[in-house]
């Protein structure tokens, strides 16, 4: 029933971008960033700064955005129960309903919006894998305001990529990734993509000879 | 898809892309915040001709729950009595800045011309003896919520004045769409003249088939539609009737065990369904109204939520 003849937009974070690509050109491999040990050190640090940052995780809940940010929420809190015996708590946002390119492109829905406490008075962590425009995270703070009135709402990203167009930053960076507008950031995580952990940067083949050229 | 106005417009994936979409409102109808705002700045018209209750009230529900503001034309406070046309009607209300309209006619493809002179995405909330799309999406989504996802196989009975009943028509494509087999129960007066490619098996004798029932979807003997030619010349008598196609208790004692009972409402207790089964574990009737309001949430994101060609701005 989508209008859009190319149909809805991919049912996880993926970054698309058939529009900033070059007409009928391929996405292949660039580099790859993060391999799964490395992966692992950038979300036990988040997890230590997190606790650090608000004296003690006691009145933390983690808040993952779908897909992958609802995995490495789960695994920001199992590293916290590690060192500091918390169970923090664990929800999951949908912000399909909340973006603001709802009228640009059809969205479909992602999953339950599933928050198991009360967030009124805690501090809300939205943990989600890449930062670009930061719309996403406008729209996650817009959602997680109607579940409640937190006492702050902090955010935890895999990678910064760069590229805002709201005046929005992250409070904990796994890494700072300097990206061109028209490249991909594939974030893979074992439990969702079946893949070993890991962030790799694809781009447009044909803009390859340019850049090494640049 | 730009319009939603008979079944038909639907494939199966789309179909259950829609029913996909709804139980993600579900979630949201059961927030503390009942209210998302998708469709900001949109505007949704509901345009009826004939009353109702339900179908109007949640389809404004619908809107509201998704940020929508909503404009209600009814036939008795409008300028129909002054002679206006319906085409003139419709653009008049398009010229008011309305994203769709929802549109009741007692004319059977009323909605359809709708869709012919305006802009706005046009939704068939009932046309005549014609179609009613959104309840047979409803009915659907209610029966999928109890058994499954697919409803192949599933032999569904849908009983009752079937010749003047849109919902009928549509629940008989909708469930046929999904792969549930559908037989159609009623005296030959209350059926179709011809029911050439339906995908259907018909039966006169609801006792005969009762046990093999995994559903009985009820119909409503819709009195002001026969009253013109008389009951008498459809059947004998309302008593009559219900002696031999209602749902009395005596008849739903016979029904498989875990069989379900739907019915699109208004219900006449008493005559069609009887009191004790209206109400009783077997019935989905309030499920079917609780759910309108989630599926017509679905069904006006899927028209009104983006549009056009895919625009140049990034997804994150």
């Amino acid at each position: 029933m989508s209008k859009a003849a190319s149909g809805p937009a991919p049912a996880d974070n993926t970054e698309t971008h058939a529009d900033a690509a070059p007409q009928g050109s391929r996405f292949v491999f660039r580099s790859r960033v993060f391999d799964d040990a490395d992966l692992r050190r950038a979300l036990a640090r988040i997890a230590h700064e997190i606790d650090e940052r608000n004296h003690g995780s006691a009145a933390i809940v983690l808040v993952g955005l779908y897909t992958r940010g609802v995995a490495l929420a789960r695994r920001i809190a199992a590293a916290i129960a590690d060192f500091e015996g918390i169970e923090v708590p664990v929800g999951a946002i949908d912000v399909s309903f909340y973006r603001d390119d709802l009228r640009l492109r059809p969205v479909e829905p992602q999953g339950p919006t599933e928050v198991p406490v009360d967030v009124s008075g805690r501090v809300v962590v939205i943990v989600d894998d890449v930062l670009y425009t930061g719309r996403t995270a406008r729209a996650a703070m817009e959602a997680v305001m109607e579940l409640g009135r937190p006492r702050a709402i902090q955010f935890a990203v895999l990678v910064d990529r760069g590229h805002r167009e709201l005046p929005i930053r992250a409070d904990y960076v796994g890494k700072n990734l300097p990206t061109r507008h028209t490249e991909d950031v594939r974030v893979r995580l074992e439990e969702v993509d079946g893949e070993p952990d890991g962030v790799e940067i694809w781009g447009p083949a044909n803009e390859t000879a340019a850049e090494e050229g640049a | 898809m730009k319009h939603l106005l008979e079944i038909g417009d639907l494939d199966r994936t789309e179909l259950e892309g829609v029913l996909d979409t709804a139980e993600h409102f579900v979630e949201v109808t059961q927030r503390e915040i009942a209210k998302v705002p998708a469709l900001r700045g949109r505007t949704v018209a509901t345009v009826f001709y004939e009353d109702s209750t339900r179908t109007r009230l949640s389809f404004e529900g619908a809107a509201k729950r998704l940020s929508a503001d909503t404009l209600t034309f009814s036939l008795k406070a409008s300028s129909v009595s002054k002679g206006e046309s319906l085409r003139d009607t419709a653009k008049t209300i398009e010229a008011m800045g309305v994203d769709a309209m929802v549109v009741r006619h007692p004319s059977a493809g009323a909605p359809h011309r709708v869709a012919s002179w305006v802009d706005a995405a046009v939704i068939n909330a009932g046309d005549g003896w014609h179609e009613h799309p959104t309840q047979a999406l409803v009915d659907v989504f209610t029966l999928r919520s109890h058994r499954g996802r697919g409803l192949d196989g599933l032999r569904v009975g849908i009983v009752g004045d079937v010749k003047h009943s849109r919902v009928a028509r549509s629940n008989t494509l909708a469930l046929a769409l999904l792969g549930a087999r559908v037989t159609l129960i009623a005296p030959p007066t209350l059926l179709p003249p011809s029911l050439e490619g339906w995908p259907v098996q018909v039966s006169h004798d609801l006792d005969a088939v009762l046990s093999e029932l995994d559903v009985v979807y009820l119909l409503r003997i819709q009195r002001e539609r026969i009253s013109g030619r008389g009951p008498g010349e459809l059947f004998p008598s309302l008593r009559e009737y219900t002696a031999r196609w209602g749902l009395t208790a005596e008849r739903a004692a016979r029904l498989a065990p875990d069989a379900l009972v739907m019915h699109p409402g208004p219900m006449n207790r008493g005559v069609e369904i009887a009191h004790g089964i209206a109400d009783g574990p077997a019935s989905l009737v309030t499920e079917q109204v609780a759910n309108g309001v989630a599926v017509r949430m679905a069904v006006l994101y899927r028209l009104l939520g983006g549009g056009g060609e895919p625009a140049g701005v990034p997804t994150e």
